[in-house]
């Protein structure tokens, strides 16, 4: 490859070697949306099993109303960041390196448990295509999982270009057959088959009143949870000011129109207690609505739709969780040989492989609620970080100081309103895993004491710090 | 022993594969690139080569 020979001279000669450039704006889009877009096809109807169809519908857009922030506050602080790590990267600027530490463990232990919890979805599916075309006594998932992963792993290893292209590709792919439902089903184009007034009328429509509502809250992190990966990229995207801002906010109206067609067509078509058992009842719900449709097209569509989502949330996962692991590796906040860079396809091929193996100890050996549930704490917990971020940024850097490729609207109430519904969501979350909530916590108070005690004394203090920012206001 | 049998065994090797052809390139570039070289990369060169960001009536960075 042409790189190569370049950069050996160029590091020769002091420059350094780094990630490679080649990304826009509809790889940026295809990560968030790519590693959100599996939340559509599966996991958001327990929102429903808690609540009822309406509680999953308002904690689908009070969700939404959360995610809108945390798309309006990344765009703005990445578009001045353009280093892999995302929040990470923004918290060792803006907070200092116990909080980058802590955000750098959320994001990895977030990414390589849903990276998991992905792989058993798709050896989970395989056995059903395997069952619906006659073979008998189930199949063995386990080489799916580890196919999954391995295949995902080598292309992350391969170039971020080739990665995040074939994510465009099976992202939107996805993305239309969700489209496509919401047309065959609804009154718009297709039969009109909806049937909301019958099945969301009397008991049904609350059935545990405003309860319910809250408890469906922990389940409508669903519909969007990942869509913050888009930092991720920051440093492999040509023009990180436009790309960043531009991918990430296209991502998260894709996802606010794509999680209230799947709620329209799913709780149109079916009972909320048939709906909301994710065990039992409708595993794969859009799945479910295409087989209530009798089109075998549709069956077929969603079918491909959703081991697409699956695959590319997978693969969107490997590539976050190792940008963070490389960036603190980089930073000496561990083993300065995770920080290494492949020069040839330029990708950070050591925390890549790293990874490999603690995707596959969960994926083969740990149940998948509990893979999920500790994803989704450790990215309730990197949520948390983000409005005080966000406050702090802007106090530190105002408007004036540093230039912006994006500016949120209405500071500081994105920021505040964030805050209030992660409380809302602790909450929700508290009812239902209390012991996991509490458990996770003390691992990452342990993990800060070994990070302040110990490892920080390997952290070169000034080197960690290269961007060209002016000082903060106060400094 | 039906076709997914063998969709079995061909998810074995293949994931077999892809492990060692990561293994494999992974040797190479460990033994033939020095470390200096491979963990050269630092967070925001580019950037500092391409934008500037200066505060009002001041130059200093950090």
């Amino acid at each position: 490859m042409a790189h190569s020979d370049t950069d050996v001279d160029h590091t020769a000669h002091g420059q350094s070697m780094g990630l490679l450039r080649v990304l826009g704006p509809a790889h940026v889009w295809a990560l968030g949306v790519g590693i959100v877009l599996v939340g559509e096809y599966m996991g958001w109807n327990f929102a429903v099993g808690k609540g009822g169809a309406y509680a999953a519908l308002i904690a689908c857009w009070f969700a939404g109303i959360l995610y809108s922030c945390v798309a309006m506050i990344d765009s703005e602080v990445t578009s001045t960041v353009a280093a892999a790590g995302g929040q990470y990267t923004q918290a060792k600027h803006i907070i200092g390196p116990l909080m980058a530490f802590n955000v750098g463990l959320y994001l990895v232990f977030a990414y390589t448990m849903l990276e998991a919890g992905n792989a058993i979805t798709l050896g989970f599916l395989v056995d059903t295509v395997a069952g619906m075309t006659g073979h008998e006594g189930g199949l063995d998932q386990r080489p799916f999982i580890v196919l999954a992963i391995m295949f995902l792993a080598w292309l992350n290893y391969r170039g971020v270009l080739a990665t995040l292209t074939f994510n465009l590709v099976i992202t939107a792919i996805a993305f239309v057959a969700i489209i496509t439902i919401f047309l065959a089903t609804s009154p718009l184009l297709g039969a009109g088959e909806m049937l909301h007034k019958d099945l969301m009328s009397g008991q049904a429509s609350l059935p545990y009143g405003w309860l319910g509502i809250l408890a469906a809250m922990h389940f409508g992190l669903w519909y969007y949870l990942g869509i913050e990966g888009t930092t991720q990229a920051a440093e492999e995207v040509r023009s990180p000011a436009r790309s960043l801002p531009f991918g990430t906010l296209a991502g998260i109206m894709t996802l606010l129109i794509a999680a209230t067609l799947t709620w329209y067509v799913c709780s149109g078509l079916m009972p909320w207690e048939y709906l909301g058992d994710g065990v039992n009842g409708a595993v794969a719900p859009l799945f479910s609505a295409a087989q209530i449709s009798g089109s075998s097209a549709l069956v077929w569509l969603l079918g491909i739709g959703t081991l697409f989502a699956t695959l590319a949330s997978a693969n969107g996962c490997i590539n976050d969780a190792s940008r963070a692991w490389f960036s603190m590796g980089r930073d000496h906040y561990l083993p300065a040989w995770f920080g290494a860079v492949h020069p040839v396809y330029r990708t950070p091929y050591r925390a890549i492989i790293f990874l490999v193996p603690i995707a596959l100890i969960f994926a083969l050996g740990a149940p998948l609620d509990q893979v999920i549930t500790f994803s989704i704490l450790s990215g309730l917990l990197g949520y948390t970080f983000m409005p005080i971020n966000m406050i702090m940024f802007r106090k530190k850097w105002p408007l004036d100081t540093i230039k912006r490729g994006y500016e949120h609207p209405l500071h500081p109430l994105p920021a505040i309103s964030l805050m209030a519904l992660c409380s809302v969501t602790y909450f929700a979350v508290f009812l239902g895993y209390g012991t996991q909530l509490i458990a996770m916590i003390g691992f990452y108070i342990v993990v800060s004491l070994w990070f302040h005690f110990w490892r920080y004394r390997f952290v070169k203090r000034a080197d960690q710090f290269t961007m060209p920012w002016p000082r903060p206001r106060g400094y | 022993m039906d076709t997914w049998n063998y969709i079995e065994y061909g998810a074995w090797g293949l994931s077999a594969l892809f492990g060692l052809l990561i293994l494999i390139d992974w040797i190479k570039i460990d033994t033939t690139y020095s470390e200096e070289m491979l963990t050269s990369s630092r967070e925001g060169v580019l950037e500092a080569m391409t934008e500037k960001h200066r505060l009002e009536g001041s130059d200093g960075t950090l």
